[in-house]
């Protein structure tokens, strides 16, 4: 028995957030032309009265009505994010009432960033191929501009909120859809992208909101989202290769062979140095960050389906997509689509 | 390589500096155009023009072009 993603779909909040709102907050910024190497115009960002799990659960609907599904064939749901309802229960459990969906389904929680999709697509497959289901639905959602510090600049232009749900279902063929993994993380690494205070190890204090810059012109604090930029920058273009690498052996398939590469949608500028690094020819690379921005752990899905909706990703097109960020942590697979 | 093909891909990648701006000796953190675009765009430059990997703290510590180009040199 094998699992394949069968659909996706996905959800954007209503507010946008374009460059020209984006220089008005920062008019210092509108002379820098070399913003444009990131090719990002607009993201789109959560209000303030809706959470992670809203934009999921609004994902799932369009999912079941863009697709025709019975949500009664659900029979687990995986709802991967970084900001969660409550302390206790999870927030799948919520999520399971929220879409009538069966008190036989199973539902879990899990907490990765932007490698997150591809680790849900794995348990998903596990769950399958372990005949223990038949539907999974897995849902990654991010509002992680709720965390942002007003005067982080690179944070404000770089991300944007969303969510996607994908159904991922078995098949009666041989070969599953979705093939082998591979899989990293450097923990070592944890402060590279973090909020440091607010969790169970630093309780929010009177220190967590004394601001500091980084050299950059970026101001953030401990109650606040920070990434050393830099520091990803090269962490990706040092492992990102080699997990493609690893992944096309694994799965015992060469370069040529991969019809698009679907790579976590950072910024073009980062993506593009990785394409020129591997050899890869701008058509088969997929970039789709202009018009959302960077949507943590939902890039991979919503690039798919938006180039689905184009008519470039066709189906039985195999595609090679890979997450990496916060953790650090690292994941790849082939699909066939 | 040459310094002189460095600084002309350098001028190349980063927009909104004038031509023949850029010299060996010149201190890129002083230019009033500096922000983390232009340490990311070096990095990238030289990571895949020459498979050298500087990081934000060599870009902290540089104080002229040539000290970055003899740092991609022994590096190589």
């Amino acid at each position: 028995m094998g699992a394949s993603i069968k659909a996706i779909s996905y959800h954007l909040p209503e507010k946008s957030f374009s460059n020209e709102g984006y220089f008005a907050l920062f008019p210092e910024s509108r002379s820098n032309e070399n913003l444009n190497k990131l090719k990002i115009e607009n993201r789109f960002i959560v209000s303030e009265n809706e959470v992670s799990s809203d934009l999921a659960v609004k994902s799932a609907l369009k999912l079941f009505d863009e697709h025709k599904i019975n949500r009664d064939e659900i029979d687990f749901v995986i709802f991967c994010a970084q900001e969660f309802d409550f302390y206790t229960p999870t927030t799948a459990c919520t999520i399971q009432a929220k879409l009538g969906l069966s008190n036989n389904c199973g539902a879990i929680d899990f907490n990765l960033g932007c490698s997150g999709f591809v680790y849900g697509l794995n348990i998903a497959k596990g769950l399958i191929e372990s005949d223990s289901c038949k539907n999974v639905l897995l849902l990654t959602s991010s509002t992680l501009t709720k965390t942002f510090h007003p005067k982080d600049k690179s944070s404000r232009y770089l991300f944007g909120d969303g969510a996607a749900a994908t159904l991922i279902s078995s098949v009666n063929s041989s070969q599953s859809g979705i093939r082998k993994f591979v899989f990293g993380t450097d923990g070592s690494r944890f402060d590279k992208i973090i909020v440091r205070d607010g969790g169970a190890r630093n309780p929010i204090n009177e220190n967590s909101f004394i601001d500091s810059n980084d050299g950059f012109g970026n101001i953030s604090n401990n109650a606040h989202f920070f990434m050393d930029g830099i520091g990803i920058f090269n962490f990706a273009l040092k492992t990102v290769p080699n997990l493609i690498f690893q992944t096309l052996e694994k799965n015992e398939l060469k370069l040529e062979q991969i019809d698009y590469f679907v790579l976590h949608q950072t910024n073009f500028l980062l993506n593009e140095s990785i394409r020129k690094k591997m050899n890869i020819e701008p058509e088969r690379m997929i970039y789709n960050i202009h018009g959302i921005g960077n949507t943590v752990s939902s890039t991979i899905p919503i690039a798919i389906k938006m180039e689905q909706d184009k008519g470039k990703i066709k189906k039985d097109a195999l595609v090679l997509i890979a997450g990496f960020g916060t953790g650090l942590s690292w994941s790849a697979t082939i699909i066939k689509i | 390589m040459s310094i002189n093909d460095f600084i002309q891909k350098l001028e190349q990648e980063l927009e909104s500096f004038p031509e023949n701006s850029i010299k060996p000796e010149s201190d890129l953190k002083s230019f009033p155009e500096w922000s983390s675009m232009y340490a990311l765009i070096i990095i990238a430059l030289i990571d895949t023009e020459y498979n050298v990997t500087i990081t934000g703290e060599d870009l902290r510590n540089m104080k002229s072009v040539q000290e970055l180009y003899d740092l991609i040199l022994s590096r190589k």
